[in-house]
């Protein structure tokens, strides 16, 4: 039979019950474990190969040698470029990147979208914002 | 000196702004209540005219200037004046006369014609195709209306809102026979509102804003307002036809009364507007035609009967 | 008011589409008389830039045509890849794929339901759908690592797998947003307004739906029985059973019956594959060179059928790849369904057809201003063109070509 108002019932009860929005910023939504968001280095395992480099999609990572040390390399990530694909994760043979669940990556200025990894000479992996 | 009291401050223009704006949040906020989300905080209506008015008022290169500036005023004032002669609580309303109720009824369709107007005089595609159905919509329920609140009126034998108020104080299991006359009057007054189902003049995915499509800044606040004062009056008006009960506990009682028989109607046009999808004008006119007035119709007859058997 | 005839433009800004496209009406009081459709305004040169990437990049790009059949357009490029280069997907991998395309096909046709709603003034149903939808979001986002644009293929199969412990979450999902639909079929099939609005309107007849080469739920509904999953079997399909949901009403009614109907047919699916996915690898290496060859994919995505040709030389850069989206088949209907229509009924007609005019740019047509006419230009046409007409502001790219090329060949 067709009437109308089909939905007054469940939209009564919805009155009753608590509202379906989350309240970002102050509760935040954690994402999966695997979600694809910033990148991670460990320098300790790149060998310079720049397998990522070539297969990146929008030419977001640049590995360089670290000047003055004997195979080390850096990487310099833009975050603005960057797709999230993880294909750089995928294609690195050492598993030198990985892909956290940080997905807050909003700046104000532009520079700070470049995100460089392990330039200091025989340093440890802290990145540098 | 109390003219100008109540003309500006209560119950004219100050406590008509305030309650429109609380009449706008409490909408909204069931509105989205209803929708399983969180509304607007409750400063939302305050801060949005506040907003409006201190943005810059463009009036389009072909629009008619004058008329484009001066129809949100005209449709703030006759709302107003409309509200002078409706009883909140006790028997009589401020400025009560005989033949008031036809005076309230006219001063509420003044609104109708300045969006037509306002929208017709600004010369773009989108305000004219708006203005003319805002128009169209008026010739289909403003018979019902008219009827249906008619039929209180005769069943009290006299044309003044006030009148009314006195016969339903003498007599209150008479409301009982108005009940079909108030649905009735509640989806004509989702009509005269421009509220879902019939908010065809203002259809945002068809026609950008309507008759409001060329207006900013302060013109666009007062007609927003606008609006919202004719939530409020026309939901009082409403009540002191419909539901003229408990009018002789006082003034501070019956102010409560009043507000919470405000915020029931507020309440029913909330619930229509979001258990429906919005209707076509075709079907809008064929609707209101061959179902409401009818039925209209025979509220009034059975007022009628009613009237000779009570004599 | 006078019954004159004016134009009124629905677009290409407009609060009724959700993307760029110019539908040109010219009214009489409020019935349509004529309708000029032009389209082009979502162009990006996706093409183009295809060639200059190798197939991994374009694998990404190529995802990036659409935000809501993403899956869709990556899963048929890799398919005509995998052709041209011989490669066998595992079955596991094929599920998976599979698995991810329902997940994607509820997932649009939930968003359908919530934009079709608010067109016709019906916000309710709008915060409602997409309230479930983001039930659907998360699984997506727990299986694949994104909410849109998932990245899930790579060629020769799938790059994630699906783990034990994300099955039992899946079908929970999948429970909670069965009931929903149910409740949702019985509203579109009982309220009123809503049949008001969408029955009668935008009616389709299936000789034109034939003739004008209407595809996906839009043909459906007008009784046309072509769905590329059970004629032309690709992914896992070939093995699981499902109805393809034809109906007779042939207008925007009989669209939204097909959508809600493929919903429940996707959630049938969706436990299917759960129930039978084989154990195996997911992907086979694929070498970085693809012999040459040329290959035609089809695909169905939420919208009709997806096209896509592929050719390439032998080098790791395809030559040619061209992309058909449903839109672009479906567009050329809207003028037909619109003739004599109201205005009232253009926006729900338009989005009926569930366009997704960001698949749909692939060329532009430039008109002449004072002559009117239309042409279409080939790539080094247009190039002379666009030299041409910088000369003429003074600008000369020569010099700074030359300039370039000198300190690119110094690094």
């Amino acid at each position: 039979m067709f009437r109308p108002g089909k939905m007054t019932a469940q939209v009564l009860r919805s009155l009753f019950k608590k509202p379906a929005t989350s309240m970002y910023p102050f509760v935040k939504h954690p994402m999966p474990k695997d979600f694809r968001g910033k990148l991670r280095f460990y320098q300790e395992k790149c060998i310079g190969c720049k397998m990522c480099m070539r297969d990146c999609p929008s030419g977001a990572i640049t590995i360089k040698p670290v000047p003055g040390a004997q195979k080390k390399f850096m990487a310099e990530i833009d975050l603005a470029k960057c797709l999230y694909c993880a294909q750089c994760v995928d294609s690195c043979p050492r598993k030198a990147l990985e892909a956290t669940a940080d997905y807050e990556l909003a700046q104000l200025e532009h520079g700070k979208l470049k995100v460089v990894y392990g330039d200091q000479t025989g340093g440890d992996t802290k990145e540098k914002t | 000196m109390e003219a100008l009291f109540n003309i500006f401050v209560f119950p004219g223009l100050l406590f008509v702004a305030v309650f429109g704006l609380a009449a706008e949040y409490i909408d909204r906020k069931l509105y989205a209540l209803m929708q399983n989300r969180i509304g607007p905080p409750w400063f939302q209506p305050v801060a949005d005219f506040i907003k409006l008015a201190s943005k810059q008022e463009l009036v389009p290169e072909h629009a008619d200037s004058f008329v484009f500036k001066m129809m949100p005023v005209i449709a703030i004032t006759s709302i107003i004046t409309a509200f002078l002669y409706i009883p909140m609580w006790g028997s009589n309303a401020l400025f009560a006369f005989k033949g008031d109720l036809v005076v309230v009824l006219y001063l509420l369709t003044v609104p109708t014609l300045t969006y037509f107007l306002g929208g017709w005089y600004s010369r773009s595609v989108y305000s004219m195709i708006g203005a003319a159905r805002s128009l169209t919509q008026l010739f289909a329920y403003e018979i019902p209306l008219f009827i249906s609140i008619l039929a209180p009126a005769m069943l009290a034998d006299t044309w003044s809102l006030s009148g009314i108020s006195e016969y339903f104080s003498v007599h209150p299991w008479h409301i009982l026979f108005n009940i079909p006359g108030f649905v009735i009057a509640i989806i004509a007054l989702l009509g005269k509102l421009e509220k879902v189902p019939f908010d065809i003049p203002e259809a945002e995915t068809e026609i950008v804003a309507g008759a409001f499509t060329e207006y900013s800044g302060r013109l666009l606040a007062l007609f927003r307002m606008a609006i919202d004062m004719e939530l409020v009056i026309g939901a009082s008006l409403l009540a002191a036809v419909f539901l003229p009960f408990g009018l002789h506990y006082g003034p501070w009682v019956g102010f409560g009364l009043y507000i919470l028989k405000v915020l029931f109607i507020i309440g029913l046009i909330s619930l229509s507007r979001t258990i429906v999808a919005r209707l076509r004008i075709d079907q809008m006119i064929g609707f209101c035609w061959k179902v409401i007035a009818p039925v209209a119709f025979l509220q009034f007859i059975a007022d009628l009967i009613i009237k000779g058997i009570a004599k | 008011m006078p019954e004159r005839e004016f134009k009124i433009p629905i677009g290409p800004q407009h609060p009724a589409l959700k993307e760029p496209e110019s539908f040109l009406l010219t009214l009489r009081g409020e019935k349509i008389t004529e309708m000029t459709v032009r389209l082009g305004y979502n162009h990006r040169g996706i093409e183009k830039a295809c060639e200059a990437r190798t197939y991994i990049q374009d694998m990404y790009l190529v995802e990036r045509v659409c935000g809501i059949c993403s899956h869709s357009h990556s899963t048929c490029f890799i398919q005509a890849v995998e052709e041209i280069a011989g490669l066998q997907v595992p079955k596991r991998g094929l599920y998976i794929r599979t698995l991810i395309a329902e997940l994607e096909r509820i997932h649009s046709h939930l968003l359908w339901l919530g934009v079709a709603g608010h067109e016709i003034g019906f916000d309710t149903l709008l915060m409602y759908t997409w309230r479930d939808r983001e039930i659907v979001m998360d699984i997506l986002a727990l299986v694949t690592g994104n909410r849109v644009n998932y990245g899930m293929n790579t060629i020769g199969g799938v790059r994630r797998d699906v783990t034990t412990d994300q099955i039992p979450k899946i079908l929970e999902a999948i429970d909670k947003l069965e009931e929903r639909t149910k409740y949702y079929i019985q509203v579109g099939t009982e309220e009123i307004t809503l049949r008001e609005r969408l029955s009668g309107v935008g009616k389709l007849s299936k000789e034109d739906a034939i003739r004008l080469g209407a595809v996906g739920p839009t043909a459906r509904a007008s009784g046309v029985n072509r769905d590329v999953r059970r004629d032309d079997p690709y992914g896992a399909y070939g093995e699981l059973t499902f109805d393809v949901i034809i109906d007779n009403h042939s207008d925007v009614y009989g669209r939204t019956l097909v959508r809600l109907g493929e919903l429940m047919q996707s959630y049938k699916l969706v436990r299917q594959i759960i129930r039978q996915l084989p154990e195996g690898p997911i992907s086979v290496k694929a070498p970085r060179r693809i012999p040459a060859g040329q290959a035609v994919s089809r695909y169905e995505a939420p919208r009709g059928e997806d096209v896509h040709f592929v050719k390439s030389n032998g080098s790791d850069k395809p030559e040619r790849v061209k992309v058909r989206a449903p839109t672009l088949a479906n567009v050329q209907v809207v003028a037909h369904m619109l003739k004599d229509g109201y205005l009232a009924d253009t926006p729900i007609v338009i989005a009926a057809i569930d366009p997704c005019f960001s698949c749909t740019d692939r060329a532009i047509s430039r008109t002449d201003i004072e002559s009117g006419r239309t042409d279409r230009m080939d790539w080094p046409e247009l190039r002379t063109y666009g030299i041409n007409w910088y000369r003429k502001q003074g600008i000369d790219f020569s010099e700074l070509n030359k300039k370039m090329r000198v300190l690119r060949e110094s690094n």
